[in-house]
C-alpha cells in the first residue's frame, strides 16, 4: 500500500470543487460464498436481485419509519453537502451526504412514487440497473455511518440509516462487502471479531497479569468466566492484543483492581463491536447483542460494563435494551427483558461505560492519580463518532463529552480542544468507521482521516499537542496506520484509559 | 370559468388533504424500531417539544449548517407562512381581529418571499454541489412559488383585481353556493398555480413539512437505557426462540 499518499492541507478548509468520479471503482472487496451462506444470505449475486432488491426495499420501507420519512422529504437543499470527510477528502460529489442517499431515493422514486412511475426524468428517478448496484455497491461502503450530516439537516435526514438499509439490500441479493460478512462471521462462530478461540485469550490475559506485575508489582488481575462476579466487561476484542488498544485494557483492570470490583470477561461473548449495525440487519445484530445477554446470565452478574469503542457504544447504550434486555423499564409481563431486568442492579445505568464507571469513582475519590506521570503528553480528545452523535453518558444530554475530558484533565495536566467545529457533536469520523477498516480501502481511509488530521496539525503546531486521546477501538486502529501517513508518529494515538493506567496509583487507598 | 375554478379547487382541496393524511398515516403506521435521535438529544418529551419548536419556527439544524441557505430559508418560509395567514381574509367574514393586523406587513410579505425563492435559486444555479444535487423538479418548485408570489403581488400593486367578488366566490365554495370569479387573467393564473401546488404537495417533496415531525433523529426521546423500546415485528422474533 506504498502508492497511498495523503492528500494536501487545505490552507483555509475550503469547501473543495467537485470532481466527479473520482472515487468510482473505489469500493471494497464482495464477500465470498461461505461467508455469506453461513449468514444466510445468498452466496452469489442471485439471478432475479432486480425482485429480490425492490421487494427487499419495499419490505425495509414497510419495517423503518426513518427510511420512508428520509426518503420523502430531502429538499436537495444542501446542507449536507460540505460535511462528510469522505467528500472533503475524495472531492468526489457522489460522496456528498445528499448524493449518497439519491443513490437509493432515485430508484424509491422510480418504483414506489407516482411521479417518478410517472415522470421519471423531471424527479431524477432511476431504475434499478447492474450499473446502479454497482454503485450502491461502491458508494454505501463509503460512508461509515457516522451521521455528521443528519447533525446538520433541516429534517434530520441520518445518511447511515439509508446506508444501511442499502447494505442490507446489497446482502440479501448476495452481494455483500467481504470485510463486515466474514467479521460477523467469527463473532457467531468463535464469539470475537478477531476470531481469538477461548483458551488463547486466557493465556493472553495471564501474561498481561505478569506484564502488570513486573511494572507495578501489584497482582492486578484479568479475570475470565468468573461466575457470580459483579462486573461483566464487555469490550472490543482489539483490546486483547493490539496496540495501542491493550493499554486501555490494562486501564480498565487497575480501576477495577483500585476500586475493589470484582469483574470478568467471558470467553464465550468476548467482543463489545457488532457489526450487524453497519450491515444494518437486524437479525444480525440481534443475534450478535444476545451472546452478551446469554453470557451475563450465565455469569449471573449485577452489571454490564462497555469498555473503549465507539459504535460498540452506540450499540450498547441504545440499541441493547431493545434488542437483549440490557437496561432498564421493560413492562411487567415482558418476560424476555424482564428475566434478565431483574438480575441487573438498577441502582447504576445498565449498561454502563467504563468512562462512566471510572469517572464516578475519581468523583467518589475511590482513586489515587498521579497527574504528573502524565505530564510527557500534551493531551487533545478526538470525540469518536457513535458516541458523540449515537449515545450519551451520565444520563444527561452532552455527557458523552464531559466525562472523557473530565477523566483525561483529572489524570493529566496538559489538555487542549481542536477546533470545536470539529469536535463534540460536529466532529469528523476517523475514516475508518462503519465497518470500512479494511486494507482494500485503504485510500478511501487515507483520504477520509483529512480534515481531523487538518485540525490535528493546528493544536500539534501551536500547543505542541503529541498524543490524540479516543475512546474507540476503530478510530485507535485506523489512526494508527494513517497517522504516519500525514507525517505522524503513529504512538501519538491511544485511549483515555491509557491515560488512567499511567496515572493511577494502585495500594494507596 | 367560475364553474371550472370551483371544480378545480374542491378536486385539488380534495387531493391535498386526502393525499397528506394518507401519507401521514402512513408514517404513524411504520415503526421506528430503534432508538436512533441525533445526540445530543433532550432526554423527556417536553425537550423532545422544544427540539422540535425550534426546528420548526427556527431551523436550528440549517444555522448550524450553512448561513445563507439559514437566511434566504428562513425568509421564505416565513414569509410565505405571513402571506398565507394574510389570505385568511378571503376565507372569513367578518375578517378576525388578528388577520386584519397582519394584513399590511403579509402584502410586503409577499415581496420578501419573493427575494427568498430568488435567492434560494440562485445558489441552486451557481453553487455547484447544489447544482450537481438539484433535479428539474426541484428548479420548477422554486419557479412555481416564483410565479405565485408574481402573480399575487402583480394584483397587489399593479393589475388589481376585484376582491371582494373573490372573497364572495372563496366564501361561496366554502358554503357551496357558487358565486362569480372576477375575470382577470392574473388572478386566473394565480389560482390555478396554487391549485397545483396544492394537489402535488402529498406527492412531491412538500412533504418535508409533515416528514420533520416524523424524523426519528429529531422526535425520539433520548432514553434508551431507561425504558425498553421495541417495535411489534421485532418483539415476534422473542417468541419465536
Amino acid at each position: 500500500m506504498a502508492e497511498i499518499t495523503a492528500p494536501a492541507y487545505r490552507v483555509i478548509p475550503i469547501i473543495p470543487a467537485l470532481k466527479p468520479g473520482a472515487m468510482e471503482g473505489s469500493g471494497p472487496y464482495v464477500s465470498g460464498e461461505k461467508m455469506n451462506e453461513a449468514l444466510g444470505f445468498p452466496g452469489k449475486l442471485v439471478d432475479d436481485w432486480h425482485d429480490k432488491a425492490i421487494a427487499k426495499m419495499g419490505d425495509l420501507l414497510g419495517k423503518y419509519r426513518s427510511l420512508k420519512v428520509y426518503m420523502d422529504s430531502c429538499v436537495h437543499c444542501g446542507a449536507c453537502s460540505d460535511k462528510c470527510h469522505y467528500f472533503i477528502g475524495t472531492q468526489d460529489p457522489k460522496n456528498m451526504p445528499v448524493a449518497r442517499q439519491d443513490l437509493m431515493r432515485s430508484v424509491y422514486r422510480r418504483y414506489f412514487t407516482l411521479p417518478g412511475k410517472l415522470f421519471p426524468k423531471l424527479v431524477g428517478a432511476r431504475d434499478l440497473t447492474r450499473e446502479v448496484l454497482d454503485e450502491w455497491h461502491n458508494y454505501y461502503h463509503q460512508c461509515s455511518e457516522c451521521r455528521r450530516c443528519s447533525v446538520f439537516c433541516p429534517y434530520g435526514i441520518d445518511t447511515a440509516e439509508v446506508t444501511m438499509a442499502a447494505r442490507d439490500i446489497l446482502d440479501s441479493v448476495g452481494y455483500g462487502q467481504k470485510y463486515d460478512i466474514e467479521i460477523i462471521g467469527k463473532v457467531h462462530k468463535i464469539g470475537n471479531n478477531l476470531g481469538l478461540p477461548g483458551p488463547a485469550l486466557i493465556d493472553t490475559m495471564e501474561g498481561l497479569e505478569e506484564d502488570v506485575k513486573e511494572a507495578t508489582g501489584v497482582d492486578v488481575r484479568f479475570p475470565i468466566d468468573v461466575k457470580g462476579a459483579e462486573v461483566l466487561l464487555i469490550t472490543p476484542s482489539a483490546d486483547f492484543f493490539a496496540e495501542p488498544h491493550i493499554d486501555s485494557l490494562i486501564g480498565y483492570a487497575k480501576v477495577f483492581h483500585a476500586t475493589g470490583t470484582s469483574w470478568t470477561l467471558s470467553s464465550m461473548s468476548s467482543e463489545a463491536a457488532n457489526f450487524g449495525m453497519f450491515i444494518g440487519n437486524y437479525e444480525q445484530l440481534r443475534k450478535v447483542a444476545l451472546r452478551i445477554r446469554q453470557a451475563a446470565l450465565e455469569l449471573g452478574v449485577k452489571r454490564i460494563v462497555v469498555g473503549e469503542c465507539g459504535h460498540a457504544w452506540r450499540v450498547a447504550y441504545s440499541f441493547w435494551n431493545t434488542l437483549s434486555g440490557v437496561g432498564e423499564g421493560a413492562d411487567p409481563d415482558d418476560k424476555f427483558a424482564q428475566m434478565l431486568q431483574k438480575q441487573l442492579d438498577h441502582r447504576y445505568r445498565q449498561p454502563t461505560h467504563i468512562c462512566e464507571f471510572t469517572w464516578d469513582m475519581i468523583e467518589r475519590g475511590a482513586l489515587s492519580l498521579d497527574k504528573e506521570a502524565n505530564d510527557k503528553h500534551i493531551i487533545t480528545f478526538h470525540d469518536s463518532c457513535n458516541v458523540a452523535r449515537g449515545s450519551s453518558m451520565g444520563g444527561y444530554p452532552g455527557g458523552q463529552f464531559d466525562i472523557p475530558r473530565n477523566i483525561i484533565k483529572a489524570v493529566a495536566n496538559h489538555f487542549h480542544e481542536m477546533d470545536p467545529s470539529t469536535t463534540h457533536e460536529k466532529t469528523f469520523c476517523c475514516g475508518g468507521g462503519g465497518g470500512l477498516l479494511t486494507d482494500d480501502l485503504m485510500d478511501l481511509r487515507v483520504k477520509g482521516a483529512l480534515p481531523r488530521m487538518e485540525v490535528l496539525k493546528q493544536v500539534s503546531d501551536e500547543h505542541g499537542v503529541n498524543f490524540m486521546a479516543v475512546i474507540c477501538a476503530i478510530c485507535k486502529t485506523q489512526f494508527s496506520k494513517v497517522m504516519p501517513i500525514y507525517g505522524f508518529d503513529r504512538r501519538m494515538v491511544g485511549g483515555v484509559h491509557q491515560l488512567v493506567s499511567n496515572a493511577i496509583r494502585l495500594g494507596e487507598k | 370559468m367560475s364553474t371550472l375554478f370551483a371544480i378545480l379547487f374542491y378536486f385539488a382541496t380534495l387531493v391535498f388533504v386526502v393525499g397528506t393524511f394518507y401519507r401521514i398515516g402512513i408514517y404513524t403506521r411504520t415503526p421506528a424500531p430503534l432508538k436512533i435521535p441525533t445526540t445530543p438529544a433532550p432526554m423527556n418529551t417536553g425537550g423532545v417539544v422544544l427540539r422540535m419548536m425550534r426546528e420548526v419556527f427556527l431551523f436550528e439544524s440549517l444555522f448550524k449548517a450553512n448561513l445563507w441557505t439559514w437566511g434566504l430559508g428562513w425568509l421564505f418560509h416565513a414569509s410565505l407562512a405571513l402571506v398565507l395567514l394574510r389570505h385568511l381574509r378571503y376565507f372569513t367574514d367578518p375578517v378576525w381581529s388578528w388577520v386584519a393586523f397582519i394584513q399590511p406587513f403579509g402584502t410586503y410579505a409577499g415581496i420578501t418571499m419573493l427575494a427568498g425563492v430568488a435567492g434560494l435559486w440562485a445558489r441552486r444555479i451557481f453553487v455547484e454541489r447544489i447544482r450537481y444535487i438539484s433535479t428539474p423538479s426541484d428548479h420548477l418548485m422554486l419557479a412555481l412559488f416564483m410565479a405565485i408570489a408574481i402573480s399575487g403581488l402583480t394584483m397587489s400593486f399593479f393589475v388589481h383585481t376585484d376582491v371582494i367578488a373573490v372573497k364572495g366566490f372563496m366564501l361561496g365554495l366554502m358554503h357551496f353556493d357558487l358565486q362569480a370569479l372576477p375575470s382577470s387573467i392574473g388572478l386566473y393564473v394565480h389560482l390555478s398555480l396554487v391549485a397545483l401546488l396544492m394537489m402535488i404537495f402529498p406527492i412531491s417533496k412538500l412533504l418535508h413539512a409533515p416528514g420533520l415531525f416524523f424524523s426519528p433523529g429529531r422526535n425520539q426521546v433520548d432514553n434508551p437505557r431507561e425504558k425498553r423500546h421495541i417495535a411489534a415485528w421485532a418483539k415476534r422474533m422473542e417468541s419465536e426462540n
